[in-house]
């Protein structure tokens, strides 16, 4: 899958015009703050329906215009599918295929699939298991869609849930047959969402490991645990729930259930986020992520446009320059990368004989440049 | 030329005021009592509250009365059906009364307007029960807050072949309430059924959304001629 063009209008700082991919390597550049971020968070919006950096979409309209619109026409599996998205302050997001508005936005999810690499991402190995949740979900939620629409009815019913004993404990009140139709309702979703997860982490611990040794040598031996409470018994989990009943009443919220799981990062027998060096960690990141490219391709048999912002942050030169050697055999797709130095991206690619197209941001005003 | 410029600039003036009595004081503590009363309905706000009362104002008063009237003959007029919590002028509305409808036959709607859509197709011969909302925590509603326990009640006094018909909305919160609802009526042995999701008629298949499509597939019927 390619993208061929992108039409940008208020776009974050006022980026707005139209711009022609490669269908290789297309390098943006620019200082810090110039706006080369926004045009992959752009793209992130095409393929999530959302930013990667602000989830408030009003917030990205460009100060002082009222709406903005990012259009981008893609190559899709030999197709051209344009796809839109359209906010105006004050109104409702509107998100096309092809001339057509989705009724759901979740209908859109995973047919332009995506993995980007950037800064934050550190948060996976070092934040809160919810970040990892988080991931897992992303991923998951991009090559089956039944498993995002179990994960949305799970997170509601917690939620109503949560508040059913909020209310509890505020009226002093206790009426068990008024869980039972909610735990009903969660039980057969946390099975399912437990079991695709650990399914999913089964099938894609190969590819990881496959991808990590390929990036550090194979000196270390890498591995992914998934831990839930939630087994694979609908019955069982039902039982879990009545027990825990006592903490949920005194915690006035669902103290068991997939929302606890988490997700473990080992390098040899050692937890990545306590005794893995920072070099370590940026590399098990990298992994991950280039993981999840090669697993998505073979799960939804299309290959996912690739955005790296600010690579170099992350890992040297040299494994860079290995990494990106893999373009040209085919391993990635279309890659959008940013950096701020003017000649070291596009003069690597140019020496691997990669297919590079050059982009200079200032203040949010694109320029082709030629190479 | 400078009576335009005048009426262009009184006709700002008013726009001007518009915009700050929506949020200062108004010219007079009637008109402001009256906002006050019309903001209290839903889905008005204060600016639109002072629009209507100043569109009110224009009227002669015996039209304003008469409005005022409807208001009030229709508060003081109008009350839940004892049975159903239908609306009526009676004590019993006018479905519950009609002999010819089957009291076995109890249709749950979460909200009046779902029973005047189903009368409207003019097919259905039995009776309703109106719950007025349905079960959801999160809006503060609970079984005690809607008409639950009422119709639990009237189902007791039924005998056994009386079916109970789900038309809840296809929600979350609509499906709870039905779960919900099920557990009180299973030990009065009768039958409970719940409408049928799917395609809606006339629709396309490909225009159908994921959901109700894997949901029609899910229920597929027989097929008979
Ligand atoms: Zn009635």
């Amino acid at each position: 899958m390619q993208l061929n063009s992108l039409h940008l209008i208020h776009f974050k700082n006022h980026l707005s015009g139209d711009l022609k991919f490669g269908k290789q390597v297309n390098c943006l550049l620019g200082d810090n703050g110039s706006g080369k971020t926004n045009i992959l968070d752009a793209l992130h919006y095409l393929c999530f329906c959302k930013s990667y950096f602000n989830p408030i979409d009003s917030q990205n309209i460009s100060h002082g215009e009222s709406f903005m619109m990012i259009k981008g026409v893609f190559n899709h599996q030999g197709n051209e599918e344009i796809v839109s998205c359209g906010v105006k302050r004050g109104a409702k997001k509107v998100f096309k295929k092809n001339e057509k508005s989705y009724s759901r936005l979740l209908e859109h999810i995973g047919k332009f699939p995506a993995v980007i690499i950037a800064p934050d991402d550190s948060e996976i190995v070092r934040g809160g298991s919810e970040v990892r949740r988080k991931w897992m979900d992303g991923v998951i939620s991009q090559y089956d869609r039944t498993y995002l629409e179990k994960l949305i009815d799970y997170k509601k019913a917690v939620h109503q849930r949560n508040n059913l004993f909020k209310y509890f404990a505020e009226n002093r009140l206790w009426d068990t047959s008024l869980i039972e139709p909610w735990d009903a309702r969660i039980a057969p979703n946390a099975v399912f969402i437990a079991q695709s997860r650990k399914e999913f982490i089964k099938n894609f611990l190969p590819v990881f490991i496959e991808v990590y040794n390929e990036i550090c040598g194979g000196s270390e031996v890498v591995s992914l645990e998934y831990f839930s409470n939630v087994s694979n018994n609908e019955d069982e989990f039902m039982e879990l729930l009545k027990t825990s009943q006592e903490d949920d009443r005194r915690l006035r919220r669902m103290t068991c259930g997939v929302h606890k799981d988490d997700l473990a990062f080992k390098i040899g027998d050692y937890p990545l986020r306590k005794f893995g060096s920072q070099g370590q960690q940026k590399t098990f990141l990298v992994a991950l992520k280039l993981a999840q490219l090669v697993f998505l391709e073979k799960a939804t048999g299309v290959k996912p446009i690739l955005l790296l912002d600010d690579i170099f942050d992350k890992i040297d030169d040299k494994r860079v320059r290995a990494l990106m050697s893999r373009v040209t055999d085919g391993t990635f797709g279309q890659i959008f990368i940013t950096d701020t130095h003017m000649g070291r991206i596009p003069e690597m690619f140019t020496s691997i004989g990669a297919d590079v197209r050059v982009f200079e941001v200032i203040n949010g005003e694109v320029n082709t440049l030629d190479v | 030329m400078v009576c335009k410029i005048l009426v262009g600039f009184l006709f700002r003036c008013a726009r001007y005021a518009v915009y700050i009595y929506g949020v200062q004081q108004l010219p007079s503590r009637l008109i402001e009592a009256a906002v006050d009363q019309i903001a209290t309905l839903p889905g008005i706000g204060r600016r639109t509250a002072l629009r209507l009362a100043l569109s009110l104002l224009r009227r002669d008063t015996e039209r304003v009365r008469a409005l005022s009237d409807a208001l009030i003959s229709m508060s003081e007029g109008v009350s839940p059906c004892r049975v159903c919590h239908n609306l009526t002028e009676q004590d019993v509305c006018s479905i519950c009364k009609t002999p010819e409808r089957n009291r076995k036959l109890i249709c749950v709607v979460e909200d009046i307007r779902d029973l005047i859509a189903i009368e409207n197709v003019g097919t259905y011969r039995g009776v309703y029960h109106v719950l007025a909302g349905v079960i959801s925590p999160m809006d503060g509603v609970g079984p005690a807050d809607i008409n639950i326990a009422a119709l639990v009640l009237r189902i007791s006094e039924l005998d056994q072949d009386t079916e109970v018909i789900f038309a809840l909305p296809s929600t979350m919160e609509g499906d709870t309430t039905s779960f919900y609802l099920y557990k009180k009526l299973v030990e009065f042995d009768i039958k409970v059924t719940t409408l049928a999701r799917g395609i809606a008629v006339g629709e396309a298949l490909q225009h159908a959304d994921e959901a109700t499509l894997a949901r029609s597939m899910d229920n597929r019927t027989l097929y008979e001629i």
